[in-house]
């Protein structure tokens, strides 16, 4: 069941993991509302990335919830993350209580963004010398709240999302990033979100349905794949929209009006 | 009109002159402003190694993508890479632009795997630093093309994020005397305008000789941009766009131009919309169901509408038809007398409006008073 192809995996050009997982490599925005929360996107990522099928490394750069929260849900889905974790194939970074000192922390390698960066990289780089070729996916959750870490600085956020950024084209890396759209829907010139969309290649959005909930759709999902002409990889689908139900332990994706 | 610009930054620079200066300007409604500016790379690149233009070579500065995305985007568009390094010089401003990476080197808690700068690309480790990135550019120019009278021309993929880096007069600062160097054929720079405030895209477009501006096919009329109500219009607008294009000549004179780019596999395709231009009047009428205007027939018929009162005042007795039936008789004598006069003008064609009362309980119109029933 897990291995099949649902609509999520085909919008994001996700195959089956029968070719090289290195030209799947993507820069990814995740943009929920409070409506509807995307955090089931991530899970269904993480979950994937760590299939048994595939040597993927997940970095998980964790500003909302702690490890627990995102266990018990991972095992509820049929993946153990404590498992993963030992088997260097999950790294959990854990910034609930991360504080950027001021001026940030340019001085020294010690805290704030630049330390998280830092530690990022490392272990980037120490899977690319003993793992070979695996792919390696760095996940933020969530960028509003690293923006609160980084003392309200967007613009330090960027240097950040930037950096990672170059982590993408030097190790083939893919970067996926949740963010929360309607915080910044009152600003005049919501530069943060907009910049992040600049930077994506994928741009999922989740949103509550036009006409109110309904008990058997949860929301929809709109995919946007910019499928930049960077590498080899060629895309079919630019777009699509279609709706979910989240279940106990699994998502349903359907086309609107499929199901009745 | 992509070509008019190409052939422009071709052309260069008249002595004693600015260079002249392209802004390519997006927004994320239809953000394809870097596919224009590798558009208008990869023809400079062509025209510098078939020797057409003044310059005879580019340094590029690199900020929002990798070096090597593009070399392999001029290697795709089948240009030798092996002469690369005769006339492009890479800026890199990407690798490290805060120089994180060489202090986290510094401090031990990463090796550096990065690419070692070879002699076409140069690292620099300090965006915010504009005084020294122009020097940079300066020498790295005229490491292509000798201290002569040989032209350079200066590409930057990102005034955005220089801009995030640095404020916006030493940014103008910095353009102004690249483009007032002897040595500078042309430049140009992508700005994603919806990132600045408009004072910001309005300084560095005065600056600038051209101004290509991308724009969605079709404007979202409500403020909610992401609505999936407005899923079709993204659909449209995320492959194809508009392209208008502003040139300033020496004299003042300034030409508009228009055209319509699609994105396909192989890059941006161009256009031009001239070709329909009787299209442009049609399309003006919105194409509905039913008709719009009137044909000659019906125009002549409804001229021949006698209007309820039209006729009054010409000697006949007043009479207003309520829709009672009594009136019948006095109406069909009406009607025969319009007959008449119809007749004499030697018109066959016959108007008139026919009204039917809802309902013979309603009150007839009159003189009375409606409120002559209040006691006060």
């Amino acid at each position: 069941m897990d291995r099949s192809l649902n609509l999520l995996d085909e919008a994001l050009g996700l195959d089956n993991g029968d070719s090289n997982p290195s030209e799947t490599r993507l820069l990814l925005l995740i943009e929920d509302c409070v409506e509807t929360s995307a955090s089931f996107v991530l899970h269904h990522l993480i979950k994937r990335s760590l299939s048994p099928h595939s040597s993927a490394l997940v970095v998980f750069v964790a500003f909302a919830q702690p490890f627990s929260h995102y266990d018990r849900i991972l095992r509820k889905m049929g993946c153990n993350l404590v498992v993963q974790r030992d088997n260097k194939r999950f790294l959990f970074l854990d910034m609930l209580t991360l504080e950027c000192p001021d001026g940030d922390g340019e001085k020294t390698c010690k805290g704030g963004l630049l330390d998280l960066y830092g530690k990022i990289q490392k272990a980037v780089e120490v899977s690319v010398l003993t793992g070979g070729t695996r792919s390696i996916t760095i996940m933020i959750d969530d960028i509003s709240l690293m923006e609160v870490a980084a003392n309200g600085s967007s613009n330090h956020v960027l240097d950040f999302l930037h950096y990672c950024q170059t982590l993408t084209t030097e190790f083939g890396c893919s970067l996926v990033f949740l963010n929360h759209k309607d915080i910044y829907s009152s600003m005049e010139r919501s530069t943060l979100i907009l910049q992040m969309e600049y930077l994506a290649e994928v741009i999922i959005r989740a949103e509550p349905l036009a006409t109110g909930l309904a008990p058997d759709v949860h929301g929809q999902l709109t995919v946007m794949n910019k499928g930049i002409c960077d590498g080899p990889q060629t895309l079919q689908t630019k777009m699509c929209n279609f709706h979910f139900r989240i279940k106990e332990n699994c998502v349903e994706y359907f086309y609107p009006g499929s199901r009745t | 009109m992509a070509e008019s610009i190409c052939r422009a930054l071709r052309d260069g620079a008249l002595e004693g002159e600015h260079a002249p200066a392209l802004t390519i300007k997006d927004s994320i409604a239809s953000p394809f402003g870097p596919h224009v500016f590798n558009h208008v790379l990869a023809q400079l690149s062509s025209n510098i190694l078939a020797r057409k233009s003044q310059s005879q070579g580019i340094v590029l500065v690199a900020l929002s993508r990798s070096p090597s995305f593009y070399v392999d985007l001029l290697k795709s568009g089948g240009i030798d890479v092996y002469s690369l390094h005769k006339w492009l010089r890479v800026l890199d401003c990407y690798t490290d632009p805060l120089g994180w990476k060489g202090r986290l080197v510094e401090c031990g808690s990463i090796t550096n795997l990065s690419p070692e700068a070879s002699n076409k690309v140069r690292l620099c480790k300090d965006v915010r630093n504009l005084d020294n990135l122009s020097s940079l550019i300066i020498e790295m120019g005229k490491e292509l093309v000798g201290q002569g009278k040989g032209r350079f021309s200066v590409a930057i993929d990102s005034a955005t994020d220089m801009l995030r880096h640095a404020s916006i007069s030493s940014v103008a600062a910095l353009l102004s005397s690249l483009r007032s160097h002897a040595q500078v054929s042309c430049a140009f720079w992508l700005l994603h305008s919806d990132l600045h405030e408009v004072r910001v895209t309005s300084v560095l477009e005065y600056m600038s000789s051209m101004l290509a501006n991308v724009e969605p096919m079709t404007q979202s009329t409500n403020e909610q941009r992401g609505n999936s109500e407005n899923f079709s219009l993204l659909e449209q607008n995320s492959k194809r766009g508009k392209f208008n294009v502003r040139m300033k000549r020496r004299n003042g004179r300034v030409r508009l131009m228009f055209e319509e780019f699609c994105i396909e596999q192989s890059g941006i395709k161009f256009t031009s919309v001239s070709s329909d231009g009787g299209m442009v009047t049609q399309s003006l009428v919105p194409k509905v169901q039913f008709n719009l205007q009137l044909s000659e027939k019906e125009r002549i018929e409804r001229a021949k509408v006698v209007l309820p009162f039209e006729h009054q005042g010409n000697g006949k007795s007043i009479e207003i038809y309520d829709g009672r039936r009594y009136l019948n008789e006095n109406k069909t004598e009406t009607i025969s007398n319009f007959d008449e006069k119809l007749q004499t003008n030697e018109d066959p064609g016959r108007g008139e409006i026919i009204y039917f009362r809802d309902s013979d309980d309603e009150r007839p119109d009159s003189d009375e008073d409606p409120d002559d029933d209040l006691d006060i």
